[in-house]
């Protein structure tokens, strides 16, 4: 190779390090705790069956931030991210036009429900941005309030089972969970039920009616939790596939205030017509 | 040798600054390329899903065009130090600016210089 591509190659290398460090450095939630924070820290043993707290990322906020697909599988065209597409879930996938990955249109352009501030819906919600979240326990529930579009979800933990799915079911965007403890530190959920309209990711990957989630929360010490998602839709998918595989979370103090991070029509509607139709060359000019 | 370095510098820059743009796609954008402009602010509108920049631009034949250029979401420009406050009407800017490829005066906002010299990033 000649020696100029060499020394352009590693050029190019050192400022996409420094760019990247420098990003991580700066882009940090005022007031979190990462694990980088830490350096030589020993956390204590995990509690029993406990999830309870205020969790962030721990390697920084940015880590969740899965624009281009869910984080262990995202859209990149190569080999080891293609998803086992039945026939019907390759129709449905190209189906959808979403504003990242390979198969990006213009935003203005894309039928991604998300930003018009339709429900993102289950597991989209920390598929695509996983930021902090907020954990409580009852007696009967695991409830988890998502900063992202100020979003709930309630897991039973009543013992009830899960509805049937068939043509009766009510569809719901959050779908219906319950949950239970595996062992002292295994939480697992599963979520059927979930409205078709909503995308598992932000690249448009599709689900079905039949398609069960399940999320696995491994409470590793003191300080950290462990995030897995698996979907199974046997009608899109020929086998399950993992979409976040083991993500660290970090607790947070318990006086950590969480900041609002809401989706508004309004605004979006303004944001459309101001900035993204313009940009998509869908309207000539910028409005004052 | 100048056009794979080049090519190489913007693939790394545009890795880099991905966090920023975390709803929204890239296709709309001419990547790379960057523009500077002195302009007035007109708004700064403090929003979801991104925050974004008004400001007029006069041009050498003496027309004004008015420019928009967006930010990422108000919880992360705060993360870099941004405020709804950061702007006012009538803010003498200077910006740097990736422009879309429609040619309309719309873009991505990368860096702005305010009136006193502090310099703000959408990078970091």
């Amino acid at each position: 190779m000649p020696r100029r591509f060499v020394l352009a190659g590693l050029t190019a290398a050192g400022i996409l390090c420094l760019s990247v460090v420098a990003s991580n450095q700066v882009t940090r939630v005022p007031g979190a705790e990462y694990d980088s924070d830490f350096p030589n820290e020993k956390p204590g043993p995990a509690p029993r069956r406990d999830l309870s707290g205020i969790w962030e990322p721990a390697r920084g906020p940015g880590d969740a931030i899965q624009a281009n697909g869910a984080k262990n599988m995202p859209d990149t065209g190569r080999p080891e991210h293609q998803l086992p597409f039945t026939p019907e879930g390759l129709k449905a996938n190209l189906a959808n036009k979403p504003a990242w990955g390979p198969r990006l249109v213009p935003s203005a352009l894309s039928n991604d429900p998300q930003p018009t501030c339709e429900p993102q819906g289950w597991p989209r919600i920390i598929l695509h941005n996983y930021r902090t979240a907020q954990i409580l326990q009852t007696p009967k529930q695991v409830l988890i309030l998502y900063q992202f579009n100020r979003k709930w979800r309630n897991i039973w933990t009543d013992g009830r089972a899960l509805p049937v799915v068939d043509d009766v079911l009510e569809p719901r965007f959050w779908g219906y969970s319950t949950g239970r403890w595996v062992d002292d530190y295994t939480f697992v959920a599963q979520s059927v039920g979930m409205d078709e309209r909503t995308w598992l990711d932000n690249v448009g990957r599709p689900h079905s009616w039949e398609a069960r989630v399940e999320e696995r929360y491994f409470r590793r010490d003191a300080k950290h939790l462990e995030a897995t998602i698996t979907i199974d839709d046997p009608t899109f998918y020929s086998k399950p596939w993992v979409a976040l595989d083991r993500l660290p979370l970090r607790l947070q103090p318990d006086s950590f205030d969480i900041r609002e991070m809401e989706c508004s029509p309004s605004e979006f509607a303004r944001y459309q017509k101001e900035f993204a139709e313009p940009a998509a060359g869908v309207a000539s000019e910028t409005p004052r | 040798m100048k056009h794979t370095l080049l090519a190489l510098i913007t693939a790394a820059a545009l890795i880099a600054t991905a966090p920023v743009a975390a709803h929204h796609g890239a296709a709309t954008f001419d990547t790379g390329k960057e523009l500077t402009m002195q302009g007035t602010v007109t708004e700064w509108v403090w929003s979801n899903p991104h925050c974004f920049l008004k400001f007029d631009v006069t041009e050498k034949d003496g027309t004004v065009r008015h420019w928009t250029v967006e930010t990422s979401n108000p919880p992360d420009m705060v993360n870099r130090g941004w405020t709804r406050r950061s702007f006012k009407g009538g803010d003498k800017v200077t910006v740097v600016v990736e422009p879309v490829k429609s040619g309309n005066p719309v873009g991505r906002l990368l860096t702005v210089t305010l009136p006193d010299g502090k310099v703000l990033s959408t990078r970091g």
